[in-house]
């Protein structure tokens, strides 16, 4: 009895003690400001809305849609088609990026994917859906090899999708056997050029992608286990996250948008050119994640912004084919416009900037 | 606070006064002041987090001041960069040696400022003039060797020398700060370093002297500045301020009365929870017995590398054992990796708390909610309704000092950020929760919460292992100390042998 009232007591006089504490310490700390969810999605849409705005002044029928055999053209629906393979790469390429990777081998897994479609195709006693499910097999594959040597084999990022990037585009020209191979499938065709409801059918596969994407983050923890691992591998592990699992998951996803996206451009062109299928792609991927606003080393990120990045870059050289500008000058326009974009991005840049403007104008009041 | 009286001149070679400094959401200085005279050693003192980095920072321009004003010989200043602080005379020593050690000891010693012959470093005049320098130091080396091969202690003196030497374009040091210059440093090295000092005192430089070694305070230092949670406690004259004043100055009454409290053993004569017998681990565990009872909390003492943390890891599964068993509740276990202890029901705060515990850009809410997401797999999500009940429940039961849950973890301070890992792990609700250090680094007031709430998750009938180098920490709610030495448990105490002194002289290696 005396006991439990001694503890009470102590209790008390504890809970007396941490309120004062708690006043002296609350005294100590100012409400700090959290992030904006708004303002990380203002500045790429801001810069897109700019692209937008150049390109009506450039051309006045620029926002123009016509309606045609029962689909939608007009240089918006142009953009956002050709936006289709680097969206879904880059759909991809955000969840490796938030990890702290980076897989270059997307563009060189296009080209296998895309060899494995038009072979098949050509052999001809298979299915679509057959086609388009070896196809996504073989991307995933393809991920599985990238993120076991990530995760497992302890080897770094961009040094083990380097040996996929180079190795896939010989695979790709050893199942075409160095030529180029043509199809003739209208379905299959009808993946890169028909379309539906109105909109292009890689339009759809895009929003599919990323709704499907989204929900699989969003309404499971993967979305914040890969942040998690991504901002501190070791702290996740120590709280139960199997941050392997989580590597090897990501470059196995980003493999099976990269099949996606090989089927895409096999489809449009009706072929499968193995040295020039995704080229390059995986750096316009990796620029478009970059310019939805996450970081390099991995943590935060997020789709939409990802696939707003991809439309700003497609915009971007839309613009500059529109302008009539010689195409000589198109990939250093490119360059400025994006390094532009980026550093409208940064914080710091614009504080400087801000910094500029409000000393030019107490220069100006006093003279 | 203690009158000033000045032991060499009137006016103060350097003077900090009501300096405000903010991080974001916490002030991190609130109205500090420092005053230093020319020739005198000024102690710096304060537990970790007391703000006594960032007022040297403010001081020698590696960070901005948000108010308040430092005056050098009474003109009102304003350091932009760390080299403005230098070019005015305030030379800092970091605690980490910050030279090159793969050039030589001449090279570090006038880098930035070689002397030049036809555009070119004059290596011989280099050499001469850094010898002629270190001589001032009674340190007789060969300066052309690199600098790696010279023990810790010359590395710091050189250090030191380099603070100190005459830079091109600058004023004559006035001002040297020294960051826990003895921290690893032996007796014999710190003597010497001692000599320096005095030296320098003679030739009229004022010296910051931060360090955890109290004797150190008392052997060297004229003056005592304490410092607590950001704000100036006083200032006083070492000879009339005797060492227990010092230490409450520093910590404060909460502490000292928190310190001296009963053990707490919510069950008397409990089975044990977990049974360790011979456990073997590598080179970090040997031969380990330990039986931790349920519902009582054990403390882990013993120096840095003597095992403790290793244990630690061990019973988290993050290191594996290589003989011996282990059982948990009654059952034999084998542990492979942290999810399979936490799906046991074993928690662990690691001991690194930045690069183990928090993750830091994400919010207090999700880094509380984490650990329970991991243990009911991603497939099974928490709502975000969920996880903010989650948060708040915590942030208020633990006092979290925060605006609000969406805050990122990274941006609170230390003592925050571990109750944000705690809650993490109650959130789970371990069976057994290992903490390892669980107050190092973090300010006097969380340091007391979390003691408190230690004794309270034992009361509700938790397990817990506490490791902790604080041996008065470990009495004040330890029902028995494990003590490891060279990473073997060398003494079991409990009862009336469970006292700081008894604890001390295990670790040391003296018959218990």
């Amino acid at each position: 009895m005396t006991n439990e009232a001694t503890i009470l007591n102590s209790t008390q006089s504890d809970q007396l003690k941490a309120e004062q504490l708690k006043a002296a310490r609350q005294a100590r700390y100012s409400p700090g400001q959290s992030a904006h969810q708004f303002s990380l999605y203002l500045y790429p849409l801001l810069a897109l809305a700019l692209l937008l705005l150049v390109n009506v002044l450039l051309d006045p029928q620029f926002f123009s849609l016509q309606w045609q055999d029962g689909r939608l053209y007009g240089p918006l629906i142009d953009i956002v088609n050709r936006s289709a393979p680097v969206a879904l790469l880059a759909i991809g390429m955000s969840l490796v990026i938030a990890t702290g990777g980076i897989d270059l081998s997307v563009g060189a897994v296009m080209a296998i994917c895309g060899a494995v479609c038009a072979n098949l195709l050509v052999l001809g006693d298979w299915s679509i859906p057959a086609v388009i499910g070896l196809a996504v097999l073989t991307g995933l594959a393809c991920g599985l090899v990238n993120g076991f040597m990530v995760s497992y084999l302890g080897i770094q990022p961009i040094v083990a999708t380097l040996v996929l990037m180079v190795a896939g585009r010989g695979v790709a020209q050893l199942l075409n056997q160095g030529q180029i191979v043509t199809f003739q499938n209208p379905d299959f065709a009808a993946l890169g050029s028909g379309s539906f409801l109105g909109l292009p059918v890689p339009v759809w596969l895009v929003l599919l992608a990323l709704l499907i994407m989204q929900l699989l983050l969003k309404r499971t923890a993967l979305g914040l286990f890969i942040e998690a691992v991504g901002c501190n591998a070791k702290a996740s592990r120590y709280l139960g996250i199997d941050d392997r699992g989580i590597k090897l998951t990501v470059y196995l996803l980003a493999g099976g948008c990269a099949a996606l996206a090989g089927i895409i451009a096999t489809a449009d062109i009706q072929g499968s050119d193995a040295n020039n299928a995704g080229l390059w792609l995986e750096l316009d991927a990796i620029l478009a994640v970059v310019i939805g606003g996450a970081a390099l080393t991995g943590g935060r990120f997020s789709l939409p912004r990802a696939v707003i990045g991809v439309l700003i870059i497609q915009a971007l050289s839309t613009t500059i084919v529109v302008s009539g500008l010689p195409a000589k000058f198109n990939l250093l326009i490119k360059a400025l416009v994006i390094l532009l974009v980026l550093m409208l991005q940064s914080e710091l840049f614009r504080n400087q900037l801000k910094a500029l403007f409000s000393f030019n104008k107490l220069r100006g009041g006093k003279a | 606070m203690s009158e000033q009286s000045n032991n060499s001149s009137a006016t103060p070679v350097l003077q900090l006064r009501q300096i405000n400094k903010n991080f974001p959401g916490v002030k991190a200085l609130q109205q500090a002041q420092l005053s230093l005279y020319a020739g005198e050693v000024h102690a710096l003192l304060g537990e970790n987090g007391a703000g006594k980095s960032t007022l040297v920072k403010v001081m020698t321009g590696v960070l901005q001041k948000d108010g308040g004003e430092l005056l050098l010989d009474s003109t009102a200043l304003n350091f932009d960069t760390p080299k403005d602080a230098q070019q005015a005379g305030i030379s800092t020593v970091y605690q980490e040696v910050n030279l090159l050690p793969n050039l030589s000891v001449a090279h570090n010693l006038f880098l930035g400022s070689e002397p030049k012959r036809f555009g070119l470093i004059d290596k011989k005049a280099m050499a001469n003039q850094a010898r002629q320098l270190l001589s001032t130091f009674g340190l007789d080396i060969n300066v052309t060797a690199p600098l790696s091969e010279f023990s810790v202690a010359v590395q710091q003196l050189v250090a030191i020398a380099r603070g100190v030497a005459p830079k091109r374009g600058a004023a004559c040091t006035k001002v040297l700060v020294l960051d826990e210059p003895t921290a690893s440093l032996d007796a014999d090295e710190v003597q010497t370093l001692f000599q320096v000092l005095r030296q320098l005192k003679q030739q009229g430089v004022a010296i910051v002297f931060i360090t955890h070694f109290l004797d150190q305070v008392y052997q060297i230092s004229d003056r005592i500045t304490v410092m607590r949670n950001g704000c100036f406690v006083g200032e006083y004259q070492t000879a009339h301020l005797n060492k227990a004043e010092l230490i409450a100055a520093m910590l404060g009454k909460e502490l000292c009365q928190q310190r001296h409290q009963a053990p707490c053993v919510a069950v008397e004569h409990s089975e044990a929870i977990l049974i360790a017998r011979q456990l073997n681990s590598g080179q970090s565990v040997q031969q380990l017995d330990l039986d931790l009872p349920a519902g009582q909390a054990v403390g882990l003492a013993g120096l840095l590398g003597s095992g403790r943390t290793e244990i630690c890891r061990l019973l988290f599964g993050l290191d594996q054992a290589d003989g011996g068993t282990l059982s948990f509740a009654g059952k034999p276990i084998k542990l492979s990796n942290p999810a399979q202890a936490i799906a046991l029901g074993i928690a662990l705060c690691p001991e690194d708390r930045k690069t183990e515990g928090v993750i830091a850009p994400l919010s207090i809410r999700e880094n509380i909610s984490l650990a329970l997401q991991a243990k009911q797999g991603w497939w099974r999500v928490i709502s975000k309704k969920k996880q903010q009940q989650l948060a708040d429940f915590y942030i208020e039961k633990l006092q979290i000092a925060t605006p609000d849950a969406d805050k990122p973890i990274g941006q609170l301070s230390g003592g925050n950020q571990q109750k944000v890992i705690l809650a993490r792990w109650l959130a789970v609700e371990p069976k057994l929760l290992l903490l390892d250090e669980p107050t190092r680094g973090i300010d006097i007031g969380a340091h007391a919460e979390i003691l408190q709430l230690i004794r309270q998750l034992c009361q509700q009938g938790m397990s817990l292992l506490v490791t902790s180098s604080e041996l008065e920490e470990l009495t004040a709610f330890s029902s028995k100390v494990v003590v490891m030495r060279d990473r073997k448990k060398v003494a079991e105490l409990s009862g009336e042998d469970l006292n700081p002194d008894r604890i001390m002289a295990a670790i040391a290696g003296a018959s218990v």
